[in-house]
C-alpha cells in the first residue's frame, strides 16, 4: 500500500548519489528487505517501474534480497534465525524471544553503475 | 564502458527516521509521554481515547490528542468533547502518519506545548501494515484489536504486532455473542510479542480502564525517573 512512496524515496536516493558519477547509467538497484518491513516484493517490482521513468534509473532492474528476521535468545546465549513471522520461538530451545536483531531493514544496499571510459589527461 | 558496484547502505526512510528521532528527543526534553495507536479501521481507537483523555483529565493530568484520518474531522470533535485539546491531521489519502506530518501539527498548535503536556496521544490512520513502517518518535506503540475481528489477527498482521509495546482487546462486552475465544487471542498475541502487556477493555462497561489508565500513569512515572 506504501510501497510507491518506498520506492519513490529509492529513486529520489539513488538519484542524488548519482551526482557524483556524471553521465553514469544505472544497471542495478539492490535493496535489502526484512520480511517484518510490511512491503511486498511484487508491489515494489510493480511500483519501481512506475517511478523510475524518466529518471536516471529508467530501465534498470530492482534486485530485492529479503532479509529474515533474527532474534536473540537469551536461554541459547546467541542470535537465531526464524523459518517465518508466525511464532517468535526460539527454534532450538523453543523459548520465547522479544530481542530482535534483524528483520526490519529497508536499504538501499548498493547500485550498479555502468560509467563512459573517460580519455584521461 | 566500465560498471562498477557503489555501495549506498541507506536506510530508505531515513528521512521519516531522522525526522523521529528528533521529535522523540523533544518529546523527552520536554517530559511527555507519547503514544501512538494502531488498529484496522472500526476497532474502536477512537472510543478508548474518549474515555482515556476524560479519564487521565479526572486524575489530574495534562493531555492531548492528535488524530489521523484520511478526510473529516469527526473523531477530533468526538475527542475535543472530553474537554482536552485536540487536532486532527487529514492524510488525504495517504495510508499512514509520518513524523513529518506530526511534527507540522505540533508546531503550530494554538495553545498547546509539549512542555505543558504529560501524555499525547496520537491516533493513527485505521490499517494495520502501513504505520507499522513509520515511526512517529512514540515511547509506546499500542495495537488495538476487537473481538469482532478474529484471534488470528496479530498472526496475519505479525508486523505490527511485533513492534507494539502494549496491546489492547476492545469490545469485550461483545465478546460472548461473537463466540470470541479469548485464550486463543492472548495466545496469539504471545506467540507475535512474547511478554506484551495486554489490556481487555469495553468502553462501554468500563472494563479494564482501571489497568489501563494505571498501566499509564505507570509508565509516565517510570520514564521520568530515567
Amino acid at each position: 500500500m506504501h510501497e510507491l512512496s518506498i520506492i519513490s524515496s529509492v529513486v529520489e536516493t539513488v538519484t542524488e548519489s548519482l551526482a557524483a558519477y556524471p553521465g553514469a547509467r544505472v544497471v542495478e538497484v539492490r535493496l535489502r528487505v526484512g520480511v517484518l518491513s510490511a512491503v511486498v516484493e511484487d508491489s515494489l517490482q510493480f511500483c519501481f517501474e512506475l517511478a523510475s521513468e524518466g529518471t536516471p534509473l529508467a530501465g534498470s532492474k530492482l534486485v530485492v534480497k529479503m532479509v529474515p528476521v533474527v532474534m536473540h535468545c537469551v536461554p541459547c546465549g546467541q542470535d537465531v534465525e526464524l523459518e517465518g513471522v508466525q511464532s517468535f520461538r526460539c527454534p532450538r530451545c523453543g523459548e520465547p524471544c522479544s530481542d530482535l536483531r534483524q528483520g526490519r531493514e529497508l536499504e538501499i544496499e548498493a547500485i550498479e553503475i555502468e560509467e563512459l571510459d573517460e580519455v584521461k589527461g | 564502458m566500465t560498471t562498477r558496484i557503489v555501495e549506498l547502505r541507506r536506510g530508505i526512510l531515513k528521512k521519516n527516521d531522522e525526522l523521529a528521532a528528533g521529535l522523540r528527543d523533544g518529546y523527552a526534553a520536554a517530559g511527555v509521554v507519547v503514544l501512538n495507536l494502531v488498529s484496522s479501521p472500526g476497532t474502536g481507537k477512537t472510543a478508548l481515547l474518549e474515555v482515556t483523555l476524560r479519564e487521565l483529565r479526572g486524575r489530574g493530568a495534562k493531555v492531548a490528542a492528535l488524530v489521523g484520518d484520511l478526510e473529516t474531522d469527526n473523531d477530533a470533535r468526538r475527542l475535543a468533547a472530553s474537554g482536552a485539546p485536540v487536532r486532527q491531521i487529514n492524510t488525504h489519502g495517504i495510508c499512514h502518519l509520518d513524523a513529518e506530518m506530526v511534527g507540522k501539527h505540533l508546531k503550530d498548535w494554538d495553545g498547546v506545548t509539549l512542555a505543558g503536556l504529560d501524555f499525547l496521544f496520537i491516533e493513527n490512520v485505521g490499517n494495520l501494515v502501513c504505520p507499522s513502517s513509520y515511526d512517529l518518535g512514540e515511547g509506546i506503540r499500542v495495537a488495538l484489536l476487537s473481538v469482532t475481528e478474529g484471534e488470528d489477527k496479530p498472526l496475519k498482521y505479525p508486523t505490527i504486532f511485533n513492534s507494539a509495546d502494549a496491546a489492547v482487546i476492545t469490545k469485550m462486552d461483545l465478546a460472548e455473542p461473537c463466540g470470541f475465544d479469548r485464550e486463543l487471542a492472548l495466545r496469539n498475541i504471545n506467540e507475535i510479542r512474547p511478554g506484551i502487556r495486554i489490556f481487555e477493555t469495553s468502553v462501554k462497561r468500563g472494563t479494564g480502564m482501571v489497568e489501563w489508565l494505571d498501566y499509564l500513569e505507570e509508565e509516565r512515572k517510570r520514564r521520568l525517573m530515567v
